[in-house]
Parts: structure tokens; C-alpha cells; sequence
């Protein structure tokens, strides 16, 4: 059986921020890039943000998440940029070809060049009775709550204190539902100050050293049972709702089919796409930017596409190397105050060497 | 239970309401929700058995990552149901517990 097959010079898989951003630079360099996922909608995770970001200007600071995906979206659609929805990419072939599912057919796609944007996905914690429905990922909760308008549940449990942890459990509130406890298995708060100083003003409580023991119920959860680590006592809270907010895994299916080493790293998500500083993977001509490359914020993955971007076109030959090493290093330097702000410097120095040798 | 008032988002604004069947019986939903979302306001919860020791599933990632929310959508089984949207006359049948 032959597919047809198309041929582009740039393809961007995933529009969420860093897929848009990348495709946004890329056209400005006179770059026609086709941007395919698998989503009705673009703009990815950021539509389920209803929260403020921080940062500077170039990062939207100040608006709300889904405003910034919104507005992504409509930059893409004043500059013409294809954005190709409910297409999925369902393999990623080591001769560089993409085969892509629409709901109507299968197609295979050529191209020059290509970005990996595929995002990450929500990790799950395995306590007995993690697998009770009213037990979600705290992301899933929030796109069922902040984008479907459906209430998770009434009364809710969140596993994990970062910021995922607490900016879900603020927007449960918000939402109409309240919040049991917060449980946190290190001794500190995870996310920001900011985040926590609101629910403080709601009267949340954010167990220290707790940890879940089980989750009860018969078809759905109607409990959870909370250890205090340090005197074993054991508390019940009755919950209709159990969200876990523990990190988030790189989803690499894509780049590890293509051939790509990946290397681990705990504080980026485990495994996470081998990539230089401009974003180029170990294989010629692939890209990744965002959360593929490292879990971290949206505003960082915006400035990762617009550097993969960037790249992609030099190695197209549609930008001069010293206009573009210019716009590189405005890039490199805010996203530099970007990961001071996030506490987590992750750059190319700070990975250890036993990090780095971990790769496959 | 749907969100009607949001502080943020203000007023729900769905796509129009369409009619689905929910193991034979009528439920409202919007036309193109995922067909998760119209289910988890439905009240359901459990949206499969697993096929050994048949316990109950539900929704998790909400991303179609993950299959635990797959429902028999009219007819076709291991349907997942966070990225199938809602149409009219829809037909779900999920476990009756």
C-alpha cells in the first residue's frame, strides 16, 4: 500500500507554545512552515491556564494563559501559517518522514526540516487505589475544569506542592469546589511563594511530610487516608477527588523513533531529548523545543520554539549565521532571567556529567 | 456538573446543547465537548471495566494519553472519550454499576 506524500521545507509537530513560537520565527524569516496536532484546537496546554504569567513583556507577562495561546494562534493566522488540527503524528521515520492521521485519511510527509513540540505528559503516582475514577492528573482536572467548564468534583485531595500542585488547587476553588488538604512528602513547599500566600488566604492546609496511604471507594473515590511521616498517625478525609500534581514526563515517542539520543534528567521530567544550546538534537535537521527538551514553564518553551526556530531557518539557508547568532543571544539572555526567576537553573554547565552520560 | 459562573471566565458560552444517550437514557451535552466531559457532568464515573479483574476506570489525563477513559461509542468499542466529540444522538454505553 503507497500513501500520498507531501513535500515541506519546515514542519513544527505540536502547537502549543513552543510548536507556535517556533512557526511564528520561522515565518518571519520567509520560512512556509506547516504545523500539525492532533488537537481541535491550537495553542496546547496554555488554553487551560487561567492564571497570570510573570516575566517580562516577551512572555505575555501579566496576561492569562489561555489569553497567550489565544493570541498565538491569531498571530499564526495574520501570518498565514498552516496549522494543520485533529492531525495526529503517528511515527516519525529514521529517512525523516512523518506519517500523519486525520480523521478523513493517512498521509506521509517529507520535509527539510523539522521541530518536535510534542509537549509532556502528566506522571502518575501508584498508591493502592490510584486507579479509582475521581483520581486525575491535576492538569487533567484543570482542562476538564478551566476549558470543558466541568466541576472535577466537590471536595479535593492534591497530591504534590509545586506549582502545578497549587495553581490547580487555587483554580479548583475558583471553580466552586473546595480542597481537603494539600499533601507534600519533602518538608518545604515546592511552588512559588505567590501561590501558596493565596491559598493561605483561603485556609488551605498544606500537609508537610504526609504522604497517601490509600484512596477508598467502590466505584469511584469517596476517600483518602494521609500519613504523617513523623508520628505515623493516619488521618481520613472525605473526597470526592484525588489530584495528583508530580511532575510531568517528556513525551519523546516522536524524536526517539527518528532516531534522536535522549539523555536523563531528573529535575527536567527523566527522559528528555539530547540538545544543544540552539535546540538541535543529535540528528541532522530535528529540532525540539518546549517541555520535549526538559519540562519547565511555558514562557521558557516559548523562547526555546523561537530558537529552534531560528536554527531550523539557518540550516534551510534562509538566515545569514551572524543575524542570526544577534537574535540568539537576545534569546539565550532572557531565558536565562527566566530560569533564575524559576529557581531552577538548568543550563548546559549545571548538567552533571553523570547526567549527561546516561543517554541511549 | 457543568461551571455556569466562572470568576474569570465569566459566563459558560458552549456550543449549542445536544441530546446524547448514555446507556440508552437522554443526558444533555454540547455539541463537540469531548464526550468525557459530557459524561463526568452526566455524573458517571466509572467509564470501563477493566477486562481481568473488571475494575472501574475513569479519566485521567484528559489529553488522550492515557485509555482509561474509553467508552463504547454507538457501537464501536475502546472509543477514548476525552478526544471524541460530543455530536448529536451520540450513544455511550459505559458500565452500569
Amino acid at each position: 500500500m503507497s500513501y500520498t506524500c507531501e513535500e515541506r521545507d519546515l514542519v513544527v509537530i505540536g502547537a502549543g507554545p513552543a510548536g507556535l513560537c517556533a512557526a511564528l520565527e520561522a515565518v518571519s524569516h520567509k520560512c512556509d512552515p506547516l504545523v500539525l496536532d492532533e488537537n481541535h484546537r491550537g495553542g496546547g496546554q496554555l488554553l487551560k491556564q487561567v492564571h497570570k504569567f510573570f516575566g517580562s513583556h516577551h512572555h505575555g507577562a501579566g496576561k492569562r494563559g489561555f489569553q497567550i495561546g489565544e493570541e498565538l494562534v491569531e498571530k499564526c493566522e495574520e501570518k498565514q501559517v498552516e496549522i494543520r488540527l485533529n492531525s495526529l503524528a503517528a511515527a516519525f521515520f529514521q529517512d525523516g518522514s512523518i506519517l500523519v492521521r486525520d480523521p478523513k485519511k493517512i498521509y506521509l510527509l517529507k520535509s527539510k526540516a523539522t521541530i518536535i513540540a510534542t509537549g509532556a505528559v502528566e506522571k502518575p503516582l501508584a498508591f493502592p487505589g490510584w486507579t479509582l475514577p475521581g483520581v486525575m492528573g491535576a492538569g487533567g482536572a484543570q482542562t476538564l475544569m478551566n476549558v470543558h467548564r466541568v466541576l472535577p468534583g466537590r471536595r479535593i485531595a492534591m497530591v504534590g506542592s509545586g506549582n502545578v500542585g497549587l495553581i490547580v488547587a487555587y483554580q479548583l476553588v475558583q471553580a466552586g469546589a473546595s480542597i481537603a488538604c494539600i499533601i507534600e512528602v519533602d518538608d518545604k513547599v515546592k511552588g512559588y511563594q505567590v501561590h501558596r500566600d493565596k491559598l493561605r488566604k483561603l485556609g488551605i492546609k498544606i500537609l508537610l511530610r504526609h504522604r497517601v496511604v490509600r484512596a477508598e471507594g467502590d466505584d469511584c473515590v469517596r476517600a483518602v487516608l494521609v500519613e504523617d511521616m513523623q508520628t505515623g498517625r493516619v488521618f481520613r478525609y472525605k473526597v470526592d477527588g484525588i489530584c495528583l500534581a508530580v511532575g510531568m514526563s517528556p513525551l519523546v515517542e516522536l524524536p526517539l523513533m527518528r532516531g534522536c539520543e535522549l539523555e536523563y534528567n531528573l529535575r527536567l521530567g527523566g527522559w528528555v531529548v539530547r540538545h544543544d544550546e540552539n535546540m538541535r538534537t543529535s540528528c541532522p535537521n530535528v529540532y525540539v523545543a518546549g517541555d520535549v527538551s526538559g519540562v519547565e514553564e511555558a514562557s521558557i518553551a516559548m523562547e526555546e520554539g523561537r530558537l529552534a526556530g531560528i536554527s531550523a531557518c539557518v540550516d534551510l539557508g534562509l538566515i545569514a549565521k551572524g543575524k542570526a547568532q544577534n537574535k540568539r543571544k537576545e534569546i539565550l539572555e532572557r531565558l536565562r532571567e527566566l530560569r533564575a526567576i524559576s529557581g531552577k537553573e538548568v543550563g548546559e554547565d549545571q548538567r552533571s556529567s553523570e547526567e549527561r552520560n546516561l543517554t541511549v | 456538573m457543568y461551571i455556569y459562573e466562572h470568576p474569570i471566565l465569566g459566563k459558560i458560552n458552549k456550543s449549542p446543547k445536544v441530546t446524547i444517550y448514555i446507556n440508552g437514557r437522554p443526558h444533555e451535552g454540547y455539541l463537540g465537548e469531548p464526550v468525557a466531559s459530557a459524561l463526568w457532568a452526566a455524573g458517571v464515573r466509572a467509564y470501563k471495566l477493566t477486562k481481568r479483574f473488571h475494575e472501574p476506570r475513569g479519566p485521567f489525563c484528559f489529553i488522550g494519553r492515557c485509555t482509561d477513559c474509553e467508552v463504547e461509542i454507538d457501537g464501536i468499542p475502546r472509543v477514548k472519550a476525552c478526544v471524541t466529540p460530543v455530536k448529536e444522538g451520540m450513544s455511550i454505553r459505559v458500565p452500569d454499576l
